[in-house]
Formats: C-alpha cells, structure tokens, sequence
C-alpha cells in the first residue's frame, strides 16, 4: 500500500481531484464538526444568504457528534457518525466550496454526483475507534450552536487524523470494489 | 422478601454503563484478535488493528470506545422475592443512566418527543428498561449500550411459515447486505425467532448479551448459527466495510414459540464496539 497523502486545509480543488478511493489521508489543521441538524440550519442560512459560522470554500467537515471532554482533556470520544442522514443537504455545501467530508457509510447517488462536478472527496475514519481517534485532536471549541448539545458544530485542530478515501471525484468507490474483491459464492 | 434499596439499583446501572463504554469485553477483544488472524484484506487487517488499539486506549485515556455512548437498553431480572424500598425500581434505573452519563462523560444522546420537538433530555434518560420476574431474590442487571448506527440498520419481517428457514437465512443475509458500511463492520448479529412481533425484536436484543463464541446449547440452533455467519461473511463486506472476509463476527440465534400461522424473524445488529455489562445485587 501506498504512503498516506498529508492534507490540511484549505484544501485546493486539483489536490482533491487528484486523490483516489482507496488512498489513505492524514489531515493536520482545523477541520469542523456538523451532524444533521447542523446542517438542516446550515442549509437554511445560506438560503437566506446569511453568514455561515464556519468557513466552507476547501474546507473539511467531520461527521461526528463527540462525548462530552472530561477534564483537561481537548475533546472526548471522536469517531464518525453515518453519513448519508446528511445526504439530501451535502450538494449544497459543496456548491459553497466545501472540499473534503469524513463520516462512514454510504452516500446518495445525488453525493456521488456532487462530488464529481465540485472535485470533493468523501473519506471514512474508522468506526468505532472513538478514543483512539480523539488522540489525533489537539484542541476543540464549540464554533456554533451549543444549544446543540452533541450537534453543535465544534472546531477541532487536528495532527494526522487518518481517514481513508471511500468515493472521489472519478467515481471512485471502496466500499463497492472492496466488497466486490471479496465477496464469495456461500 | 428481601429488600433492596432503590439507591443501590442506580449505583449498579451507573457502574455497569460506565464499565461498559471505556472497557470491551473480553469476548469481543478475543474474537477481535482472532478475526486479525483470518481476514484476507490487508485494509481489514488494519482496522481490525486499529480498534483493538482503540479499546486499550479507551481503558488507559479513560475515554469512551465509541462517542456514541448510547441508548441505555437494560435488561433486569428480578426475583420475585426481591422488593424495592425508597423510590421506583424504574426511576433508580433512569437516575443510574443519568449518573453514569455525568460522571463518566458520556453523551447525551437521546431526545424527547420524537415525532415533533426532539429536544435533547440532557442526561442520556431515559433507559430502554426491559425486566423479567424470576425465581428467587436476586437481581441480574445487564447495560446494553446501544448505538444508532446499527441499530437504525436492525430490521424485523413476519415471515409466513412457509418461507421456512432460507426464507430466514435471506431475510439476515440481505439486512446486512442493506446495511452495508454502516453499522460499523465487524459485526455481530442477534436474531430473535417466534413469538409475536415484538416478542422476537426483544428476543434479538437479549441474543446480543450472550458471550462472543458461544454457541446455542441447542445442537440445531447452533448449526442454524454458523450457517447464517457463513453466509454473511460470504458477502465481502469487511472490517470498516473497505471489504474483507470477516463481516460478522459472531451470531447469537434465539427463539421462542409462535403462533401457527407467523415465522416472526427480528435482526438487531450491534457494532464493532459490543459493549456490556453485568452485575447483580
């Protein structure tokens, strides 16, 4: 297997277009937390033409909802949500110039699509390794809605967080020639 | 009858959904280490690799396995020579859960009214609460905490009769094969078979709490198990869903008697990050 390609935002259109499913990622910098109904309001402002409380143009959403930090600690277990309950909102953020989304799971054919007009990739950290991926955050603040709880959008500084990239710009999907290289007749 | 105070049901639950979040058991560590050493996918390998990291930091940080604490399904047995004195055995239950969810940092996860406000309760209460009056006067106290990520990919059909035990066989085979990435692959499967509809949704629930590697003790059912974790191992899914041959790492089958005319079938798929706890008082 190839080395991990380094990333950290802003992260440029030709950077992206040119990572492949199966890469692996190591991201450094911010990257910003959002959950459904972080989204569901995110979608709601830039149809209003409001500011948005984060940045979007080559920037890197996370979907995960952490546990609480305990004390002295920049953030508690940090691994990601299933993405596709953001699906129907995920082309517009694109649209906005959002660059590079981490979760797990499926996405839309709407997303795969999405991803090949903006040159975005989606990329899956592991699920279920919560603690080990929380090791990987350096700081994290709420950036909007704490009335969110779990929800809000936090901004997390990070230092090579792994992921691994699961659908690109190409058309490109892990999860369909993984199981594909390994499925077999029972 | 003996007597139990209500505050020492909430000191239980609260140390059991604590232990259960930052520790793995045993069980699933071994079956985790021996899926290490079967899968073909080099990528599989690695996140086989990864989480087995991820529960010795959990326990050593003392940060939760998985961020998504979960919903806290008890399951209580309680003799019916045990009585509760200074408050609601349910109520203790739900104080447990809010005190596990504060001391230990979890998260809160649930909302109120579903269906229109989905307002956060703030203290991950109230528990799935199921119990079950036994002989004697002990009580039995296991904390399930359950993720969304599979249980939104849990699914339960009324087979009719006919469609006999391949009807059976597909109908998991092809919930896991909807289930895909999702639920957190490797996975274990609880299936609950008879009874009425929700008969075997608790029956799959109750599946998810028998020890990794043990099988049915009925020589059938326990053929009926390996059959269908073949099966869904066959599907290619893999570790992290990346592909692989270990889907599912285990598959706990019960079943209960059932109407003439209705094959209830329930699959309660639990994640990568099984976690449980059992105590008693």
């Amino acid at each position: 297997m190839s080395d991990p390609v380094k990333i950290s935002p802003p992260v440029s259109e030709e950077k992206t277009r040119a990572l492949r499913a199966g890469d692996k990622v190591l991201i450094t910098g911010v990257i910003y937390t959002a959950r459904d109904a972080a989204h569901r309001r995110l979608i709601e402002l830039i149809e209003q033409g409001e500011e948005l409380p984060l940045p979007l143009e080559g920037q890197i959403v996370y979907y995960v909802g952490p546990t609480p930090a305990s004390p002295g600690k920049a953030t508690g277990s940090a691994g990601p949500t299933t993405s596709s309950r953001v699906d129907p909102y995920t082309p517009q953020l694109l649209a906005q110039g959002l660059r590079v989304m981490i979760g797990k799971g499926d996405r839309s054919p709407e997303v795969a699509l999405a991803l090949s007009e903006y040159g975005a990739v989606y990329l899956a950290a592991v699920g279920g390794a919560g603690a080990l991926l929380a090791r990987k955050i350096t700081s994290g603040v709420i950036a909007a809605w704490p009335e969110l709880g779990p929800e809000a959008i936090y901004r997390f500084e990070v230092c090579d967080f792994p992921a691994t990239v699961v659908m690109d710009s190409a058309g490109g999907n892990l999860y369909a020639t993984g199981r594909a290289a390994y499925k077999r007749q029972p | 009858m003996r007597e139990i105070d209500s505050s020492e049901v909430t000191a239980l639950v609260s140390r059991l959904y604590q232990e259960a979040n930052f520790a793995l058991p045993p069980d699933v560590i071994a079956a985790l280490k021996s899926a290490l050493a079967r899968e073909e996918s080099p990528l599989g390998r690695e996140v086989l690799e990864t989480l087995l990291e991820n529960a010795a930091i959990a326990t050593s940080d003392r940060v939760p396995l998985c961020q998504d604490t979960g919903l806290a399904v008890v399951i209580a047995r309680i003799g019916q020579e045990a009585c509760f004195r200074g408050g609601s055995f349910a109520e203790a239950v739900d104080a447990g859960v809010a005190l596990a969810q504060e001391q230990g940092y979890l998260r809160a996860s649930v909302v109120s009214s579903p269906c229109f406000d989905r307002n956060n309760t703030g203290n991950n209460a109230p528990a799935i609460l199921h119990t079950e009056i036994v002989d004697g006067d002990e009580v039995s106290i296991s904390v399930l905490p359950k993720g969304a990520g599979s249980e939104n990919m849990s699914r339960l059909a009324m087979l009719k009769p006919a469609d006999g035990i391949s009807g059976l066989i597909d109908f998991v085979v092809e919930t896991v094969e909807l289930a895909g990435a999702n639920p957190c692959p490797p996975i274990f499967l609880g299936v609950g078979v008879g009874g009425t509809m929700d008969r075997a949704a608790l029956l799959s629930k109750v599946a998810l709490l028998r020890p990794a590697g043990t099988p049915n003790a009925d020589k059938r059912l326990a053929e009926l198990e390996n059959d269908i974790l073949a099966r869904v191992n066959a599907l290619g899914i893999g570790p992290g869903g990346f592909g692989g041959t270990v889907t599912c790492l285990g598959v706990a089958l019960e079943e209960f008697p059932c109407h003439i005319a209705s094959l209830p079938v329930a699959v309660n798929i639990q994640c990568n990050s099984a976690r449980r706890a059992t105590g008693s008082l």
